[in-house]
């Protein structure tokens, strides 16, 4: 799903502008907005948390703690998960997986979309067509459901889930960029280093881009968000990451079933992930509407 | 315009074309061969033999593929390999579970949230605008089965018990006559979808509320009631009912996960066991029918907004 408040076409009426100033005056307006604080906190907190977690955590992930299922005590500060481990240690250290596949799978989704959509601006014509039937019938396929398919056809694995939420992403980021790459495509410093002769692939890269940099970020910080829902979603249903490893999505569904006298197993995790979607969807939005500001001169 | 149109409908087609191609290719990587997949490992093989020419499995890639595609046309979707069931008996009754559960979340979503985006557009920057487009923002971010789990942990365990957390429905029975277990999958893709047609709707209502005919209209001395949903709504609305239809169309998606957490006997929940069991006509058969829904909802809202949009009505293409 790639709705949001940015589309394609409202990135596209904004003339791109380079230049420090404009990223100094962009960041200034993105910090200015509460959302934006919020969100920045939220998200530097909870990768720190990610990241930190195993450093901090009093017992290894899949150590036999306590009795299964038992409550808060002073060996296990918020119980025992379905089989004994302890929850706390196993939140902990759950963090690094869903960060680190959604990370991965952002770049290389809006590298690919990057790519393909500037490629699309730049050539148009039949190169264009061809790109956009090809993400179009990309994008007939609910990202889950496409990941699912491929899941079927060679079994769960991390590099794969990697690879299939990254090239899920990128038919949905090349149409964004080719909207963006569009408006830059016109303007005359294009001709004119066509005009000295400038190879095709420094054109897109050496000129293109530096002027979509704004879109591009927006993009970067949508996807960052559906990545790590998608791939959380993946590790929870059982297609992604295997247990015993400690991971959010996985322990949410190993806790599940005894949710109702055991919540800490099922509740930790639900909230790490929810603050970190949260978090970077806030500041993506306020960076977004920053952008907007600045380019209507505000 | 009619040429707009058909050219749309033939793009939709050529998609529709190529995603089968898509599901047919991702499934032939699967290593070993299917009859040995269908019939397990103790098969004998002159039973392999008969299922492999059955099957087309001693042709080329491409005359599989006709073959496939020429049964999907004809409405056979192949046996389960879990099962050994015919895959359209097993998926029918399903299929309408999860239809319902998007039909009900559509009903209830698509009103609510041109409601909650009128409310914004009007208090536009006030307190109300604000606590709703954040809210919203923090909804719009949350991985479904979070949203899921979440409301299992609010209104069916821990802080009360009011709706079912697992969605039981007797054998042979449909989704619709036990309503109670519809609840929560569908509160689910409710709040799910829910931000992305309110903020559609408050920007395209932002948008007409200052236009001169609403002022014009406010001169008249109108009330302010008849010239939100006589004059301004009406004219806001059709960017908020195209997106109301791609939501449906990512509802075919949505449904998957939310389901699996609920155990909801639809497609979504069918798609997830049948790729656990690497059950591949099955998962080959969900993923071709959600993509279906997907391209011709698309195709269905492209047209509406075309016949919708009096300046791409009348347009010479």
């Amino acid at each position: 799903m790639s709705t949001s408040v940015i589309t394609a076409e409202s990135l596209a009426e904004a003339p791109p502008a380079v230049g420090q100033r404009r990223w100094a005056a962009l960041l200034r307006a993105t910090m200015r907005q509460w959302r934006s604080r919020i969100g920045l906190a939220l998200f530097l907190f909870m990768t720190v948390v990610a990241l930190a977690g195993p450093l901090i955590a009093p017992h290894a992930p899949t150590q036999f703690v306590t009795a299964p299922n038992s409550p808060p005590s002073s060996q296990a500060l918020f119980g025992g998960d379905v089989l004994g481990r302890d929850v706390w240690s196993r939140f902990l250290y759950g963090g690094r997986s869903v960060l680190g596949m959604a990370v991965a799978a952002t770049i290389i989704g809006v590298g690919l979309g990057l790519v393909v959509g500037l490629t699309a601006a730049y050539l148009k014509g039949a190169v264009d067509e061809i790109l956009m039937r090809i993400a179009d019938v990309f994008m007939a396929f609910p990202q889950i459901v496409l990941a699912l398919l491929l899941v079927a056809a060679f079994g769960p694995s991390v590099p794969l889930i990697i690879l299939i939420v990254g090239i899920s992403h990128a038919p949905r980021v090349a149409r964004v960029m080719r909207g963006a790459g569009l408006q830059v495509v016109e303007r005359d410093f294009i001709k004119s280093a066509e005009a000295v002769g400038e190879p095709r692939r420094r054109i897109i890269f050496g000129e293109l881009l530096p002027n979509v940099t704004s879109p591009l970020l927006v993009e970067v910080g949508l996807r960052l968000t559906y990545s790590i829902g998608l791939i959380a979603a993946l590790n929870f249903i059982g297609d992604g990451i295997q247990p015993p490893t400690a991971d959010w999505g996985v322990m949410i569904n190993e806790n599940r079933l005894a949710v109702a006298f055991q919540p800490w197993g099922v509740v930790l995790p639900v909230a790490a992930i929810a603050l970190l979607t949260i978090g970077t969807n806030l500041l993506t939005d306020g960076f977004a509407r920053a952008m907007l500001g600045v380019e209507r001169g505000e | 315009m009619a040429r707009f149109l058909l050219r749309r409908i033939a793009l939709g087609l050529l998609t529709l074309f190529l995603v089968s191609v898509v599901v047919f290719a991702a499934t032939q990587a699967l290593p070993g061969n299917a009859a040995t997949a269908i019939l397990g490992r103790n098969a004998t093989p002159a039973r392999v033999a008969a299922l492999t020419r059955q099957l087309h499995l001693n042709e080329s890639a491409f005359a599989q593929y006709t073959h496939w595609l020429g049964d999907v046309l004809k409405g056979n979707l192949g046996t389960s390999a879990a099962t050994q069931e015919a895959v359209t008996k097993y998926i029918s009754g399903r299929l309408l579970n999860s239809a319902f559960l998007v039909l009900v979340s559509g009903i209830v979503a698509i009103p609510l949230s041109i409601g909650l985006g009128v409310l914004m557009a009007v208090r536009r920057d006030k307190p109300t605008d604000h606590v709703l487009s954040v809210g919203s923002l923090g909804v719009a971010a949350l991985p479904e089965f979070v949203i899921a789990i979440l409301l299992v942990l609010l209104l069916a365990t821990n802080v009360s018990h009011v709706f079912p957390p697992v969605s039981l429905i007797p054998p042979g029975e449909h989704a619709w006559n036990v309503p109670k277990v519809v609840v929560l999958p569908a509160l689910t893709l409710i709040l799910a979808v829910t931000p992305y047609i309110s903020r559609i709707m408050r920007a395209s209502m932002v948008e007409v509320l200052e236009s001169d005919y609403v002022t014009m209209a406010r001169l008249k001395g109108l009330p302010n009631r008849t010239v939100i949903w006589r004059h301004a709504v009406p004219n806001a609305i059709v960017p908020a009912i195209q997106v109301s239809a791609l939501q449906l169309a990512y509802m075919a998606g949505g449904v998957v996960v939310v389901e699996y957490v609920f155990s909801y006997p639809g497609i979504g929940a069918a798609l997830v066991d049948a790729v656990g069991n690497r059950d591949v006509p099955v998962v080959q058969a969900l993923s071709l029918i959600i993509a279906a829904v997907y391209v011709v909802v698309n195709v269905g809202a492209d047209i509406f907004t075309i016949l919708a949009t009096p300046r791409l009505r009348t347009a010479e293409r």
